[in-house]
């Protein structure tokens, strides 16, 4: 099967947890065609029990991404002309993920690290309270906002060499959501989510390589929010040392 | 695997060791120039609290630093973990730290 102008040789990883192969099919070639729409034309008109996941098609819910030709891409806003060579296409599951089947990866390890890194609310009030006010232009919520349109669809995830390395590293995407949490003056829980970062899987693991930088699609810089855990859990460790 | 602890210690060893490197090349750098020999260089150090603190601190701050590297390295290419991997790290720091003393010891105790 060779690739020509009119199709694409698109090589797609099938099976599960247990083992998978590859198996490549044709799909008609088309202007401005994503790579999602490459993975539904194969389940729709080549093979039906091919799985894969997706929701929203305009990159905002983070369900889509998937390995294409060995890197990260969320798959809905990538065009094929941008990554085929010479028209040949590889999709895979996402990397440092477990298959769940085909081009599913389950998505557990990556949100129970959420969790683990303290991504959750710590509310400063109760809803009896009146609504916090917030300047928008402090340092602490600019610096905030830079980490908070993530879509957790774990491009960063997969992109980490350090998580390939140590699977209990929390992750670029679980610690640029503590980052956010500890600038977010409506976060009562900023020495919490210093502790949770602070162990043997937490940010002190990042090699800073910024692979998670260079993928994330939605351009933000989880290497600089860890980098900014790294320093305040710091300042945090002296002064302990100082207080205790 | 690497936690605020062992993060910060290796940091300060690093610390510790900038100055510490710059002052044992501008010591070699001087040593060979000025053709010093090895009675000289001796006649020197023996006995120097000075040179023992600083090589003594270098040996300290060197063992922290490489251990640590190690054990990263460990755990990320050979998989390593828990007791095995604490273990490692250690080895690595005790073996440098004697095989170090004994050669700041050799050249400046008396």
């Amino acid at each position: 099967m060779g690739a020509d102008q009119e199709h694409l040789e698109v090589t797609v990883w099938r099976g599960t947890a247990v083992g998978g192969r590859t198996e490549t099919f044709e799909v008609p070639a088309h202007d401005s065609q994503t790579v999602l729409d490459v993975v539904s034309w194969i389940q729709q008109y080549a093979d039906p029990t091919l799985s894969y996941r997706f929701a929203c098609r305009v990159g905002m819910c983070g369900s889509c991404a998937m390995m294409v030709n060995g890197e990260p891409r969320w798959t809905c806003r990538t065009h094929v002309q941008k990554v085929a060579r010479a028209g040949k296409v590889r999709i895979e599951p996402l990397r440092n993920l477990p298959v769940i089947k085909d081009l599913v990866a389950d998505m557990d390890p990556f949100f129970e690290k959420w969790i683990e890194a303290e991504g959750v609310h710590h509310p400063t009030r109760t809803r009896a309270d009146a609504i916090e006010r917030i300047d928008p232009e402090s340092a602490a919520r600019v610096e905030a906002n830079t980490g908070i349109e993530c879509i957790n669809c774990a491009v960063c995830y997969a992109a980490c060499d350090t998580v390939a390395g140590n699977s209990d590293y929390l992750g670029p995407a679980a610690l640029n959501r503590a980052w956010t949490l500890f600038n977010d003056a409506k976060d009562a829980g900023k020495q919490a989510v210093l502790d949770a970062v602070s162990g043997s899987g937490g940010c002190h693991n990042c090699h800073s390589m910024g692979s998670c930088t260079h993928y994330c699609p939605n351009e933000l810089n989880p290497m600089a929010a860890i980098a900014g855990l790294k320093r305040e859990t710091a300042k945090s460790f002296f002064r302990r040392r100082r207080d205790a | 695997m690497l936690d605020l602890r062992l993060y910060m210690a290796q940091r300060i060893s690093a610390m510790v060791m900038i100055p510490l490197t710059v002052g044992h090349l501008a010591v070699i750098v001087y040593a060979i120039e000025g053709g010093l020999t090895t009675a000289e260089i001796l006649g020197r150090t023996q006995g120097s609290v000075f040179w023992f603190l600083f090589y003594g601190s270098f040996v300290l701050a060197v063992s922290v630093h490489a251990a640590i590297g190690v054990r990263v390295i460990a755990h990320e290419w050979l998989r390593m973990k828990g007791a095995w991997l604490s273990a490692l790290t250690w080895t690595v720091c005790l073996v440098l730290l004697v095989m170090g003393a004994r050669a700041v010891i050799a050249v400046t105790w008396i």
